[in-house]
């Protein structure tokens, strides 16, 4: 075990998927010679030349679509959005290219494409750096949506996805980079299909993702010290979604708590609640509860912000609510 | 008569003849209601598409738009799986998923077929970069209207293309006008080429009825571009004969304009030169109608005998399917 970052758990993913598959190349805006907008990518342009360490000039939709075009070409690329929110001046591309390919051409050209990208609030940045926009992205089909939210995720995640045939998107949450822990030695590939179970227990189930999985455990540990035994279910991957995991855990608990970071209108925690309600109505015990970001954009003020966004004492209030 | 120039303009005359005689039967199919959906024909630009993929070499990668029939006719894609595409047929080059506006063909190098307006541009990049970072001495032939130019991804991507001196050759293919609306109540700056030259790259305008032309044209490109010179814009001036779509009452251009550009139909006009220099003759003509003819009876066969994707598979190709 060494102590490390998620910020140096995910340059290890990207220096090894590198190192790994010289069709692997990165690039997008200041990954080279800045390091990476969040840093991320430090070293990488030393380490691997201008030529698979490529900046861009500031147009999303023409390096995401050299992205995809490359993938057709016969390339692995790691395509770095600066963070969601400007991930829409290219949604044409991921939306009407890299998702519809596939299907468009008859099964002849799919598109082995990682977009990575920064999503989420906490850190101040106001309206236009602070959605938690991978919902959308999940109603997409033809895309593969993955969250890592721990240090072995961000370590391994990406390997994984490099080596599906279909573009995937990873997206980072902005208040993990800093995250210090444990991580093994020998960490490496792991699998994007499945959901984990972060912490067992009997009495309620959380969901959650990203960014809310450690608000989602704090809020669990608070309830542990008030005797309550909420089981926390990391999604990992939100499309296409574990829903077996989901199923399985709530016939354990017969409770409940959804977290998403996404407003609550038309969001993932919306589908979750829905897939939940049509497979296991009667496994209920009490109403589904959400946790979900305040319907605004995010503000500026650190008060408000913190207001808008899931907050460990929010879930354990839904949670008190939904144990009854 | 049948040296290398006469039998370059025959091939061109062929090509330009397959896709109009293609189209026209293809406006008898719609009506008839075996083709549905959006179809665009490229009536009137037939040098372009002849030209352009008479320059072009086999491996170079192909990115279209919505208004592909020709281009992909005169790619080599057979007349039979485009049109069972048209039909919605498995035996079509996208298995009846794409239509009209979407041919695909990865054993041609035919990445579609796209009907965003300019969303096929920056696909278009991103293949050169593949080639680029392969040591593949290719070039990715790009093809799309003037509407294109109005769009930030055309922007984003000469540029994109210039500063990385990528093997791409954008053809744009002004036919004055993006449905509707003629180009100058659009752009700004009407001369394209001007403009595509800011970027940086080699760029001009060429008579687009004029099927040699293009392909000279493009086939000095394609060697600027091979030779490591970074992009070329082409600027192919041309002209739709027909309706933008099938439902288009064309109420933004005089009839008499139509007919103006009409004098210099692009086959009209190759046929006469040759005529005119002696390299060809009421039977070569002949000759080509009735292979042409053979050619679409054929391809309406088969795509009227393609079998139709059972509705089981309706969710196939969402996601690769892993053997
Ligand atoms: C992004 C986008 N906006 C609008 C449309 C609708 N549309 C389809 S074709 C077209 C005109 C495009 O004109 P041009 O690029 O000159 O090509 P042409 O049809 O003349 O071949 C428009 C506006 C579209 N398909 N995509």
């Amino acid at each position: 075990m060494t102590k490390t970052t998620y910020r140096e758990a995910l340059r290890e993913g990207l220096r090894e998927a590198l190192k790994e598959d010289d069709r692997v190349f990165m690039m997008g805006e200041d990954v080279g010679r800045y390091g990476g907008c969040f840093g991320v990518s430090l070293g990488l342009l030393e380490e691997f030349g201008p030529d698979r360490i490529r900046d861009t000039p500031l147009s999303e939709s023409a390096f995401v679509g050299a992205g995809i075009g490359a993938a057709l070409g016969g390339l692995r690329p790691i395509v770095e959005i600066m963070t969601v929110n400007f991930s829409l001046l290219a949604l044409d591309q991921i939306m009407n290219n890299a998702a519809t390919l596939l299907h468009m051409s008859g099964g002849a050209l799919n598109v082995p494409l990682v977009i990575r990208m920064t999503t989420g609030a906490g850190r101040q940045l106001a309206a236009q750096h602070s959605h938690s926009l991978e919902g959308w992205y999940a109603h997409i089909p033809g895309l593969k949506v993955i969250t890592p939210s721990t240090l072995e995720d961000a370590r391994g995640m990406l390997l994984t996805a490099l080596r599906d045939p279909d573009p995937v998107l990873l997206f980072e949450h902005g208040s993990l980079y800093n995250v210090s822990e444990e991580l093994a030695d020998d960490a490496g590939a792991v699998d994007i299909e499945r959901a984990a179970v972060r912490r067992s227990g009997k009495d309620l189930t959380i969901t959650a993702y990203g960014g809310t999985l450690r608000t989602a455990l704090a809020a669990a540990d608070d309830l542990a010290a008030q005797g309550i035994d909420a089981e926390v279910i990391d999604l990992r991957v939100l499309r296409p979604l574990d829903e077996a995991a989901i199923l399985a855990s709530v016939t354990r608990t017969h409770r409940l708590v959804i977290v998403d970071e996404g407003w609550r209108s038309g969001s993932l925690s919306a589908e979750i609640a829905a897939r939940v309600a049509e497979k296991a109505l009667y496994e209920l015990d009490a109403p589904i509860e959400r946790v979900c970001t305040a319907e605004v954009p995010i503000p500026y003020a650190k008060q408000l912000e913190e207001a808008a966004i899931p907050r460990p004492a929010d879930i354990v209030a839904a949670a008190k609510r939904a144990v009854g | 008569m049948n040296g290398p120039r006469a039998k370059q303009r025959r091939e061109l005359l062929r090509q330009m003849i397959r896709i109009r005689r293609f189209e026209e039967r293809c406006v008898e199919l719609y009506s008839a209601a075996a083709i549905r959906g959006f179809m665009h024909l490229c009536i009137g630009e037939e040098a372009v598409a002849a030209g352009i993929m008479h320059a072009a070499g086999p491996d170079d990668p192909v990115v279209s738009t919505y208004r592909e029939h020709g281009h992909a006719l005169a790619r080599g894609i057979p007349m039979e799986a485009v049109l069972a595409e048209m039909y919605g047929r498995t035996n079509g080059c996208s298995r009846g998923r794409g239509g009209s506006m979407h041919l695909f063909d990865a054993g041609h190098r035919f990445y579609g077929g796209n009907a965003i307006v300019a969303g096929g541009l920056p696909v278009a990049v991103g293949l050169a970069l593949a080639d680029r970072m392969s040591g593949r001495p290719r070039a990715t032939v790009c093809l799309f209207g003037d509407g294109a130019v109005a769009e930030g991804e055309f922007h984003e991507c000469l540029n994109l293309a210039a500063l990385w001196r990528l093997p791409v050759l954008f053809c744009c293919e002004n036919n004055l006008y993006a449905m509707g609306t003629a180009i100058e109540r659009a752009q700004a700056e009407t001369d394209l080429a001007t403009r595509a030259a800011s970027y940086g790259l080699s760029s001009w305008a060429v008579d687009g009825m004029d099927a040699v032309a293009v392909s000279e044209a493009a086939e000095r490109a394609l060697r600027s571009i091979r030779g490591g010179s970074g992009p070329c814009f082409l600027e192919l001036r041309t002209y739709r004969f027909r309706a933008h779509s099938m439902y288009d009452p064309e109420r933004y251009r005089d009839k008499s304009e139509v007919q103006e550009w009409k004098r210099r139909d692009p086959i009209e006009r190759m046929s006469t030169l040759m005529r005119d220099e002696g390299e060809l003759g009421d039977r070569e003509i002949a000759t080509i109608e009735s292979e042409v003819d053979k050619e679409i009876r054929n391809a309406i066969a088969a795509a009227e005998a393609g079998p139709l994707e059972p509705v089981e598979d309706l969710t196939r190709f969402v996601y690769s399917e892993r053997s």
